[in-house]
């Protein structure tokens, strides 16, 4: 964190105070957005060079680099770090904590102090986490199945435990904001004037803070059976393996939707600002963001249709799982509906929007074949749901971040970012990822089960070409890595608002003041009021801008 | 390297059916990503940011919204219904099925047979007869998954799961582990083989036959009761699975409490009849019905107190939980079915 390159801008919240100390005891929401977000790319990092290594053992049918027991280490610690500390936390908490007081008008969010705690909370859960990496690790997968997890040595303690620990700074962020959004909007600010985003996270914290509680059970319950023999889910001291699969997704289904509302949200946000119209349908995309929420957690059953479930509930469950659909279909057209007629630009995030349509669609359609009862026995447990739940976590919640990353950027840091860069990074991802996992519907369909070390000959051509894709992605994500970097350091002097937004975020100087409006602003009208003529009007707030 | 079929072959009838549905989703899928991709670029196209362009302002259009709604439901809903009535035959296998018992451990997959043979890696069934698998672990969840017949069901330790299929296409199907099951996880394969009727009928008389399993499956292709002397075998009757069940309910002591409806063996009356009580229901002492099926006598077995029938107060019978083989269970359980 340079505070020196922002110097010249005057008080700033990052020169506002110095020192590494003034950083580890703030309780300034943007910078513990900030914090959590150089932990979030770390973990990313770490998440990420795993994948790789899974990728490049998959090169050849039999063993490349590892063999079956390091294998399984490694797809165990790709899944569970990239989803209990990279994808789940992604957007809440550092583009939410960032932009959420700002969106609202706030100086800060409802319980600073807290804030702060639940960064530490989740910093403890993964280094829990990844502490068991460097002892005897863990080789469950990221789902935990009993009596595997049970059964199995190494370190699955340790992991269970940072999981359950991070679980907690995600039910107190989920809290802090619901609180913040509730009593912490500017005056004018009524319901139907929020920015989506903070639509989003509000449905998002719903999920949070009661989802979360349920997986902390499950794991506790997994930790005792595991150091106190108490049979729970252990049928051989009396327990039921399957009553575990009800309980962990009861939890990690929402969860899902805990990965990709705050996506929607960004996408909500980006998409209007570069077409320069309002956006399509804003209320049924705030709305169907509280429908998805609700089915969240009536569905949980769908990832369970051949796990021994009874016909009635596999019945039940791939009817409620179709309504899944039907909200989601309403954003994904209400997007394309805000493009159509507008004056579109092709910054990178408005790039990001499109690639994350493109593979979002993919994921929400390939979602449909899973939801079909017969569909799904044949296509579950193989490569099918694995490119799928990558197409949706990766295509979608990634894409949404790496968009608001680059859009919110120069508000961030009060530079700019090369365009040129970011379009040659955008390619790589986009084509890498695409290379990477669409090969592996195919796979999954031909009947390659996912968590195999080695495979027939037959998939070798696909599984060849899904890894060439990995380095696509890894290039592209090395290269984004450089030029923001790079930005950082001696990128233009960003402007106030260099995108001619209207959310309040934007009424404000970049990088933003440590009470982040130098007056309260006061909101006349709702934030996406893109005028035909292109004027830009500042509808919302009441501060004098500099320029 | 040639480029694979992007399918694998379907077996069955039930798998032909599966194509279709899939075909049909394959199309539909493909129509709204053009739909939605195609109007995306075509709007980046014809609405990119020009000089003194207007743009359009709307910010409802409800009539299009309700379509977003209405359409995508009632498609879904058809969706659901076609799928659900493919999965309900899959589900359901006809009375006559042959049976057939899988037990999966850590990392193989074992088969007996009414017949009394069991075998290992290779699955031996008849062509063009309904068989069904009832299937259970013995260490931790695995998977029954057979892709040319489109049917997998996770095999879960201390309960029953089944799949069912009758198989058109003879010759041998790639069997795999769906469930990740620790270390050799990727290399718990088996071969089902399907033998036309002459080859079933040698194989119904002992006879060894065909294919090895999987060369990288570390363990020799096993078939424990089969005489290795292919000559001597095919006269050797196997001993039935139902008669070594006989023996099972001898050497356990089960006989010495429950009656087997059969004169000439047990008779005594502390526990409760076991003659002709498969597949019916039976009132227990809470009130309820149960239907007796094999996860029911497993249970009962394993934990006597789980299930009290009606007119029984208390359970004298000794918990047999870890006590009984999975095979043996098997065999039992056979017998029990075999009363009549």
């Amino acid at each position: 964190m340079s505070n020196a390159t922002t110097a010249a801008h005057g008080d700033n919240y990052l020169n506002h105070e110095k020192g590494l100390w003034s950083w580890l005891s703030t309780v300034d929401h943007k910078r513990i957005g900030l914090m959590y977000m150089a932990t979030v790319l770390t973990y990313f990092l770490i998440g990420g060079i795993f994948a790789l290594l899974i990728r490049l053992e998959l090169l050849h049918p039999t063993q490349t680099i590892m063999d079956a027991n390091t294998y399984n280490r490694m797809f165990t610690y790709h899944g569970a770090i990239m989803v209990f500390l990279v994808v789940v936390p992604a957007i809440p908490t550092t583009l939410g904590n960032f932009l959420l007081p700002m969106m609202l008008g706030a100086k800060d969010v409802a319980f600073p102090k807290l804030n702060l705690a639940s960064y530490y909370v989740y910093l403890a859960g993964g280094l829990f986490a990844t502490a068991s990496l460097f002892l005897r690790g863990a080789d469950t997968g990221w789902t935990f199945y009993t009596p595997y997890s049970i059964r199995t040595s190494g370190t699955v303690i340790l992991v269970l435990t940072g999981a359950f620990i991070a679980g907690f700074s995600s039910i107190l962020t989920g809290l802090n904001f619901i609180i913040t959004i509730h009593k912490l909007r500017a005056p004018g600010l009524t319901w139907s004037r929020l920015p989506l985003f903070v639509w989003a996270t509000y449905a998002t914290s719903i999920i949070q803070i009661l989802a979360t509680p349920v997986l902390a059970i499950t794991l506790a319950l997994l930790v005792m059976e595991r150091v106190l023999r108490i049979g729970i889910f252990d049928p051989a001291i009396g327990g039921d393996p399957v009553l575990f699969q009800h309980f962990f997704w009861f939890y990690s289904h929402p969860a899902v939707y805990i990965m990709i509302l705050p996506a929607f949200g960004v996408v909500s946000e980006v998409i209007p600002v570069f077409s320069r119209k309002p956006i399509f349908g804003y209320k049924a995309i705030a709305y169907s963001s509280f429908a998805i929420a609700l089915i969240a957690f009536i569905v949980w059953g769908h990832h369970m249709f051949v796990s021994g479930e009874s016909e009635f509930a596999a019945f039940l469950f791939s009817l409620i799982t179709m309504f899944v659909a039907v909200p989601t279909g309403v954003k994904v057209f209400s997007w394309v509906g805000t493009m159509y007629g507008g004056s579109i630009r092709f910054n990178a995030p408005m790039l990001y929007a499109f690639g994350f349509l493109e593979l979002f669609t993919v994921g929400g359609l390939t979602g449909v074949f899973l939801a079909t009862l017969a569909v799904n026995v044949h296509l579950t447990e193989t490569y099918f749901v694995v490119a799928h739940f990558h197409y949706v976590m990766v295509g979608g919640t990634l894409m949404a971040l790496l968009a608001g990353m680059h859009f919110w950027f120069p508000k961030m840091f009060g530079k700019m970012y090369s365009e040129s860069c970011a379009r040659v990074a955008w390619f790589l991802i986009l084509v890498g990822f695409n290379v990477t996992f669409f090969p592996q519907f195919i796979l999954g369909a031909q009947g390659m089960p996912r968590r195999y070390w080695s495979y027939l000959p037959e998939f070798t051509l696909l599984n060849q070409i899904s890894t060439v894709g990995s380095w696509l992605i890894a290039a592209g994500f090395l290269f984004t890595a450089f030029y923001l970097i790079k930005a950082l350091i001696s990128g233009e002097k960003a402007p106030s608002n260099p995108w001619n937004a209207l959310t309040l975020d934007w009424q404000t100087p970049s990088p933003p003041p440590h009470d982040n409006f130098p007056v309260t602003p006061i909101v006349t009208d709702w934030p996406y009021e893109y005028r035909p003529d292109g004027a830009i009007v500042p509808i919302q707030g009441a501060a004098p801008l500099p320029a | 390297m040639q480029f694979p079929n992007l399918m694998p072959i379907a077996a069955t009838d039930a798998a032909v059916r599966w194509n279709s549905l899939y075909n049909f989703l394959l199309g539909i899928s493909v129509f709204f990503f053009v739909l939605v991709i195609g109007a995306m670029i075509l709007f980046i196209i014809k609405y990119r940011a020009r000089e003194g362009a207007k743009t359009f302002y709307f910010r409802d259009h409800h009539f299009l919204e309700a379509c977003f709604i209405a359409i995508p439901t009632i498609l879904l809903l058809g969706i659901f219904g076609w799928g659900y009535s493919v999965y309900n035959s899959m589900m359901r296998p006809p009375a006559d099925a042959l049976e057939i018992h899988v037990i999966g451990k850590q990392w193989l997959w074992q088969f007996q047979y009414d017949n009394g043979r069991t075998t290992i890696g290779n699955l031996y069934v008849p062509l063009n007869k309904p068989v069904k698998l009832i299937m259970t672990s013995q260490d931790v969840i695995h998977d029954f998954f057979i892709p040319n017949f489109r049917v997998k069901s996770d095999v879960v330790p201390g309960m029953y799961t089944s799949v069912w299929f009758e198989a058109r296409v003879p010759g041998e199907h790639q069997v795999f582990c769906g469930m990740y099951c620790g270390t050799s996880h990727s290399q718990m394969l088996a071969k089902l083989v399907v033998l036309n009727d002459q080859q079933w009928a040698e194989f119904q008389r002992g006879k060894k036959i065909g294919p090895q399993p999987d060369a990288r499956l570390n363990l020799a292709a096993e078939d424990t009761t089969a005489d290795p002397s292919e000559a001597q075998a095919a006269t050797i009757e196997p001993v039935s699975l139902a008669t070594q069940g006989r023996a099972v309910f001898e050497t356990k002591g089960c006989v010495s409490c429950h009656s087997a409806g059969d004169p000439t063996h047990g008779g005594a009356n502390i526990g409760p009849s076991l003659a002709g009580i498969f597949g019916k229901n039976a009132a227990l002492q809470d009130g309820q019905t149960i239907r007796r099926d094999e996860s029911y006598l497993r249970q009962v077995i394993e934990q006597p107190q789980s299930h009290l029938l009606k007119g029984y107060q208390q359970s004298v019978m000794p918990t047999f939980k870890g006590l009984i083989s999975e095979t043996e269970m098997n065999s039992l359980i056979a017998y029990i079915k075999s009363l009549k």
